[in-house]
């Protein structure tokens, strides 16, 4: 049984400008965005089973709705993300209360450091990765390798398209990876090569990785992704998965789509 | 000297290749870097952890570098002052004192990086923390109150660069050998020679060449190539002991040196005391100076050090006979003396003298590239030790060394 951490849009907006995708210009159609919040919802509870924690929604936190960066999550512990930007630093105390509230032992990181939770924090079972640069700084990954006794491969995100590492990277519970390379320096693409061998790399176009193919939910052998990525559901498909598209493009005015709208809590 | 900072970095940096990223992106933007500590994790959970000096050509390039590498993980280590303490008594070092390496030393000293004068090993440092200078001190010399350095914190020692030009002194593994061949290593000697001579004779600085010399010298037949070689100006300092210019003298005045004919090798009568009425003439006339410029005295190696204005120390040594006037017989007075030539040398010949090879050799920075010439293979093999790129070792006798050296540089055969 998969829990995953989900936020309702009932406030969600283009506010502010901090990623490339972000135009104040391009308003959110909130009743559209709100039916494909439940569309995704609906998805993930009925076809794929997982167990859904709904946040309360705050007016003024337009981005609450992205809880994959409320903080990394593993076994009773929870660690809050430090945005890098003024604008999410507001997001910071609600998901501490949160994680609180439920019980999880929070550890927390001094202010200052960047780290912006499951966004740039992706895991496998023996290995971490971990994006820096564009939001995490790369200074935090030994801090939380030495929390949860993991090791924590950190990769350059060098594509500010790809500002998160889960724009860009996605495990499957098969040890397949699900990612764009070009989003990746040679030094991060060498990096994975060495953890993971070429038949389980599973490479993703450009133009599906604009997308945001890559920022999938994967649950078992389901893969919930934005809709209008054939070739990516094509390759799930050959290598076993059951792809389940969902059409998302109110969120991706916002530089997010599935994955962000969700935080894995087991 | 160049600019440097150390940097820490940690974490998966291995596997990760940001240790790779980064080492590369010092090299590709012109620095060099050194590791002084590589901790490797010993499982994949443990991380790793490295402190490398990042060195630059100047500080606006070392600082573009730090600011390239720092997003990476690389933190530069916060530097603290060197510790200073007064010196309890005239000749007594503080508890704890520096003791210096023949490598170049900066200290840190106000938050800035003072670079050590007249390096040497063996010694402490003596700092003026208003002057913001720093420089090295003998044990004997110190004054009670002067604030010499203590402890390691706050002093950083660069390693020797290898040196850029291809030659002999660019790729010397330490190693002495009597069995290496000889002439590439004077041909590439002589080229240097040629090299500083030009820039003594411009007045640029570090271009005075250095020669420590014994009398197996005189004995062994080498006395014209190196009086050649004073009288070409390839020789600007001379260091030697008693028995150097007495038996060099001798050959002048006797035809002999201890005693034997120079020009048909036979011991002549009563030839061992020519070196001592050589000393007495000498004595008689007052100074080594006076004696070549008054005609007494006209060939060889002194003469040509007059001639030429080559400053000499001799330093004195247990059971001299006489000496000859200008021989310094205090050891301490004349270790200063020794000393206070070397500020200036580009290079150092030290040949067939145990003795003053190993006391120049120590006075030396390791900067200066140094030719050692025994035919004992210890001399060079102890040379050799010092740790230098720069010192070469050969094992041959001082006449062929010398006479090989004059004529790859021209001297008549």
């Amino acid at each position: 049984m998969s829990r995953l951490l989900v936020c309702p849009p009932d406030y969600f907006a283009i506010e502010y400008e901090i990623n490339p995708w972000m135009r104040r210009v391009n308003a959110v159609n909130s009743d559209q965005a709100v039916r494909q919040w439940h569309g995704l919802m609906q998805v993930l509870e009925e076809e794929v089973g997982a167990v859904l924690e709904r946040m309360r929604p705050m007016p003024g936190l337009p981005d609450l709705v992205f809880t994959a960066n409320a903080g990394i999550v593993v076994g009773g512990k929870a660690v809050p993300s430090r945005f890098r930007y003024p604008e999410r630093q507001r997001e910071e105390a609600y998901f501490e209360d949160w994680f609180r509230e439920q019980g999880y032992e929070v550890v927390t990181l001094d202010p200052g450091h960047f780290f912006e939770g499951a966004g740039d924090l992706l895991r496998f079972p023996d290995t971490w990765f971990g994006g820096y640069r564009q939001r995490s700084e790369v200074s935090v990954f030994p801090l939380l390798s030495d929390m949860f006794h993991r090791e924590i491969i950190p990769l350059e995100l060098v594509d500010n398209r790809f500002y998160h590492l889960d724009t860009c990277l996605c495990p499957l519970s098969g040890g397949e990876l699900l990612y764009f390379p070009p989003a990746f320096d040679h030094y991060g693409q060498e990096a994975l090569a060495e953890r993971i061998d070429p038949a389980r790399r599973l490479v993703v176009s450009e133009v599906e990785a604009l997308r945001f193919a890559c920022n999938a939910v994967c649950v078992g052998k389901h893969v919930v992704l934005p809709a209008g990525c054939p070739n990516t559901e094509s390759l799930l498909t050959s290598h076993g998965y059951f792809p389940h598209p969902v059409l998302l493009d109110e969120f991706m005015k916002s530089g997010g789509s599935a994955k962000c709208l969700t935080l894995a809590l087991d | 000297m160049k600019e440097q900072e150390t940097i820490l970095l940690q974490g998966h940096i291995i596997d990760s290749l940001i240790l790779a990223k980064v080492l590369d992106t010092i090299l590709m933007m012109g620095g060099t870097f050194d590791f002084e500590d590589v901790q490797i994790g010993k499982t994949r959970e443990e991380p790793s952890r490295a402190r490398i000096i990042v060195r630059a050509s100047s500080a606006k390039l070392l600082s573009e570098i730090l600011h390239a590498i720092q997003p990476h993980g690389a933190s530069v280590e916060s530097e603290r002052d060197c510790r200073l303490s007064p010196a309890p008594a005239d000749g007594i070092f503080p508890d704890e004192f520096y003791a210096t390496t023949h490598l170049p030393t900066q200290v840190r000293v106000c938050d800035q990086w003072v670079k050590v004068d007249r390096i040497e090993m063996d010694l402490g440092i003596l700092v003026d923390p208003v002057g913001l200078t720093a420089r090295t001190i003998p044990m004997g010399e110190v004054t009670q109150g002067d604030l010499i350095v203590i402890g390691r914190e706050g002093v950083r020692v660069t390693p020797l660069q290898r040196p850029r030009d291809r030659d002999v002194f660019s790729f010397m593994e330490s190693q002495v050998s009597s069995e290496r061949p000889h002439r590439h290593v004077i041909g590439d000697i002589a080229k240097r020679l040629v090299q500083l001579r030009a820039g003594f004779r411009e007045g640029k600085a570090d271009s005075k060449v250095l020669l420590a010399g014994g009398p197996a010298i005189v004995h062994a037949g080498g006395r014209e190539a190196l009086a050649w070689l004073i009288d070409e100006e390839f020789i600007h300092v001379l260091f030697c002991g008693n028995a150097l210019p007495a038996h060099d003298m001798e050959v002048d005045l006797y035809g002999t040196s201890l005693g034997y004919r120079h020009a048909a090798g036979r011991v002549v009568p009563h030839g061992h005391e020519h070196h001592l009425r050589t000393i007495n003439r000498i004595r008689d006339i007052g100074s080594i100076e006076a004696a070549v410029k008054s005609g007494v005295v006209k060939t060889g190696i002194m003469a040509a050090c007059v001639r030429r204005g080559v400053l000499v120390v001799m330093a004195g040594t247990i059971r001299d006979d006489g000496p000859l006037p200008g021989v310094i017989t205090d050891s301490v007075k004349a270790q200063a003396a020794m000393r206070a030539a070397i500020p200036g040398i580009g290079m150092a010949l030290l040949v067939a003298s145990t003795l003053h090879a190993v006391a120049t050799g120590n006075l030396l920075p390791a900067s200066v590239p140094s030719v050692c010439v025994d035919v004992n293979q210890s001399v060079p093999t102890k040379l050799a030790d010092r740790g230098s790129f720069q010192a070469v070792g050969l094992v041959m006798d001082a006449a062929s060394f010398l006479g090989e050296l004059s004529r790859e540089l021209g001297a008549p055969t």
